[in-house]
Formats: C-alpha cells, sequence, structure tokens
C-alpha cells in the first residue's frame, strides 16, 4: 500500500528550524501557501531568508512573517506592491537581494535540477566585481549559480495523497519550480482526492518532489478576491488610477 | 487592455502565467486565481494557456513575443533604457522588465515626455542603470512619437495642440525633424 503523505499543519511545518531558507510560490497571492505561512508566524520561526517572486501586500502572505520581524533576508524580483517590504529594506530592518524574474526561476531550476548553475546574457551590463562571466562560441554570459532552500512551502489547487499535484490559473506561477529545489517540500491544497483519481496526463508536478501534505481546513479571505484590486461597480476611472502598477513609474 | 475590439487578432502574454490575456474583470466577476502582473483581476480570450513561471520566460528570452511597452525613468538616443532602480531612491526590484526590454523583437516605450519636475526623459546618454542597453525601437509620450534610429531619434508625431518648439525643448538629446508638415495624434 502506498503511504499518505497527509498530515496535520503543525506536524507538516514541525522541524522548520530558525535560519533557515525558505523557497516559497505564489505571484501576489494567487499561489501563496498562506495557512502554511501561518502556521510558521504561530510557531514563531524567525530568522528566515524568503525566495519569492515578490513580499506580497501589507497584511497578506509573507508580508505578515516581515512585518512580524521574523524575515532577516528576501530574495525576490519585485516587491513594489508592498510598501512596508520597502521601508523595512531602506531602514536597514530587511535585507533585499533582486533578480530578474525569470532568471530567479532559472537559479532555483538549477538548484532543483541538481545543476551549479546557469549562463545568461540577461543583466550582462550591470556584472559588478565578484560576478563571473564566461565567453562561449563568441558570446558572453554572466554566470548565475543555482539557489536551493531547506524547505519549499508550495500552494496546490489539488493533490492526491501521495503527492501529486494539480494548479490553476496563474496560481501556478513560482510553485512547480519551487518545489524542485528544497530539501524539505511542504505543499497545502485545496481539494485532496483519494490516489488515482487524478489523470496522470494532468498532473501538473508529480508526487516525487513533495514530502509533506496538508488539506486546507478553511479558504480564508486572504485566499479571495482582493476589492483593492478589483473595478469599482460605479467608478471605473477611479479604480484603474488607483491600482499600483509597475508601469506607474 | 481595455480598449483593444473584441475581436483583435493578438495574443497579450502576462508574466505570471498567460498567453492570451484579455480585459480586466468586470466588477463582481473576478476570478480569485486569475490576476495580471500588476495584481488586478484579469480575463482571458479563447485561445488562451497558462503556465508557470519558467515557461512563462522562456517565452520571453526564447524571443517569442513580439512587442512589448514598458515604461520609463530615461531613454538615450540609442535606445537605452533606464526604467527600473533610482539609486538610493526607487528600489523595488526589476521584475520580468529586464527579460523584456532585452529579449522582445520590438520594444516601445510609453512614457511622460518629461518628469514631474519638469526634467527631460529622453537624453543624450542614461544617468540610471539600465534595464537594457539599445533596446527602445519607438517612444511615444504624451508630447510626441519618437523613432529611435541608427541615426539618432526621428519624430514621428505630434500630439494635438503641441508645438515642435515645445517638444525640442523637452527632449535633451538631438531631434531629427523631417520635413514637411507632421501628423498629430
Amino acid at each position: 500500500m502506498l503511504t499518505s503523505k497527509v498530515c496535520s499543519c503543525t506536524a507538516a511545518c514541525a522541524g522548520i528550524k530558525d535560519g533557515a531558507r525558505l523557497l516559497v510560490g505564489g505571484f501576489g497571492q494567487p499561489g501563496t501557501p498562506n495557512t502554511l505561512i501561518r502556521q510558521l508566524l504561530a510557531q514563531g520561526s524567525k530568522n528566515l531568508t524568503l525566495v519569492k517572486n515578490d513580499a506580497n501586500e501589507p497584511g497578506l502572505g509573507v508580508s505578515t512573517l516581515i512585518e512580524a520581524g521574523r524575515v532577516k533576508k528576501m530574495i525576490a524580483s519585485h516587491i513594489g506592491l508592498n510598501p512596508l517590504a520597502v521601508s523595512m529594506m531602506h531602514e536597514g530592518r530587511l535585507e533585499i537581494e533582486v533578480y530578474p524574474q525569470g532568471i530567479l526561476a532559472e537559479k532555483i531550476r538549477a538548484g532543483g535540477a541538481g545543476l551549479g548553475g546557469i549562463l545568461t546574457d540577461i543583466g550582462l551590463h550591470l556584472v559588478t566585481e565578484g560576478e563571473q562571466t564566461v565567453e562561449l562560441e563568441g558570446l558572453s554570459y554572466k554566470i548565475e549559480p543555482a539557489l536551493r532552500g531547506h524547505v519549499a512551502l508550495i500552494h496546490a489547487a489539488m493533490a492526491d495523497e501521495v503527492g501529486n499535484l494539480v494548479f490553476t490559473k496563474t496560481a501556478s506561477n513560482f510553485n512547480p519550480v519551487m518545489a524542485m529545489a528544497a530539501d524539505l517540500v511542504i505543499v497545502e491544497t485545496e481539494q485532496l482526492v483519494p490516489v488515482g483519481k487524478i489523470d496522470p496526463d494532468q498532473v501538473h508536478l508529480a508526487g516525487a518532489f513533495v514530502d509533506r501534505l496538508v488539506l486546507i481546513e478553511e479558504l480564508t479571505p486572504d485566499y479571495g478576491v482582493l476589492k483593492h484590486h478589483a473595478l469599482q461597480k460605479q467608478n471605473r476611472t477611479t479604480s484603474r488610477t488607483g491600482n499600483c502598477s509597475r508601469a506607474d513609474y | 487592455m481595455d480598449y483593444l475590439p473584441k475581436d483583435h487578432p493578438v495574443f497579450v502574454h502576462s508574466e505570471n502565467g498567460i498567453w492570451g490575456m484579455g480585459a480586466r474583470a468586470p466588477a463582481g466577476k473576478e476570478d480569485r486565481n486569475l490576476i495580471d502582473a500588476g495584481a488586478s483581476y484579469a480575463t482571458i480570450v479563447p485561445g488562451a494557456a497558462f503556465f508557470d513561471s519558467l515557461t512563462s520566460f522562456s517565452i520571453i528570452r526564447g524571443g517569442r513575443i513580439d512587442i512589448t511597452f514598458l515604461g520609463a525613468l530615461e531613454v538615450s538616443q540609442a535606445g537605452d533604457l533606464a526604467n527600473w532602480i533610482i539609486p538610493g531612491k526607487m528600489t523595488p526590484g526589476i521584475g520580468g522588465g529586464m527579460e523584456l526590454a532585452q529579449k522582445s523583437r520590438k520594444v516601445v516605450v510609453l512614457t511622460t515626455h518629461v518628469t514631474k519636475t519638469g526634467a527631460a526623459k529622453l537624453l543624450k546618454s542614461c544617468t540610471l542603470p539600465l534595464t537594457a542597453p539599445a533596446c527602445v525601437a519607438m517612444i511615444i509620450t504624451d508630447l510626441a512619437v519618437i523613432e529611435v534610429t541608427d541615426a539618432g531619434l526621428v519624430l514621428k508625431e505630434l500630439a494635438q495642440g503641441v508645438s515642435l518648439d515645445r517638444v525640442i525643448k523637452s527632449t535633451a538629446a538631438p531631434l531629427i525633424i523631417p520635413a514637411g508638415v507632421l501628423p498629430t495624434f
């Protein structure tokens, strides 16, 4: 009989050490493992290094850990939707390291795929002292070392008991790659089905990558539609200009 | 997106994992799992596909994007683009901008012609760290449409009611002015 990977949220997150480097799925709120993050907050994990595309927004997702002073360093691609994190960075209370979004993803993929790093010409014009470059077949590349984590926190739409995962829409984002590159991979899922219920052709990430599985008990409001990002019924124009997108700067 | 005709023959890519993004979701019709790269609720068009971040940036870096529209802090006459960092001031990160600027087949900059304090954004050379060098093909501002060519910046169109003199004074790089009356927009 196959061994189920399902456990309680407390058991799943037990053993996450202070000072751990965590790979966290999500781009904005979709795909952010809010339940696992709440557990970390409750159990007091601190001195963490977070690797996530973004810092969520104040009061949401990893920002709750940042606001509680649990995060020492964040490795991200863009934190522009979180003015609190930006302020903390400028005040020297949060160390931030940024990479171009797809390069961040590929550094993690390399870490997950057992590779030492990647070669890229993205950002070649910004190479600083200490960064390595290489010539290959007449072209220049920057060497980006692989990136791994101690623990990955992943959000899935559906899972079976052995950890085969299905993601949905834009909630896939960084979840598959993060799940490939950590020593311990913890997944929270909105729906849990028995083994055999997911068509193998429809599995987005094989259970090979998953260690522990937690069924989300309640889809709290942070998983839902965030009103401040939705269009207003009466005044569409106001809502559009009120939205802070990266095109604004 | 919201201003494109419904049957437009274009697939819009959103870096967070959409090929075939539609207009913003109407009020009350939002899907909690379907956002654009700025966190607004989006829709999709028939023929759309979803994918993860690795695939999304393989589309970008692999050269499959025909045209990308980006904002700017500065653009140089050589088409260098600076739009991601003001050292010591604005440092939210880079997102997908660097890869889009460097690898899209055509880059169009959409920007105000000058900064909030009135300083020129179109310069002989950029003062801020670059997003990507020599990547911009066209600049569309509130005052003018300008093409970046090997010879320099060529003025193509003027906004309605904007004088040639104002555009020249608002631009800190030489402008090539074609003979004849410029079209307006």
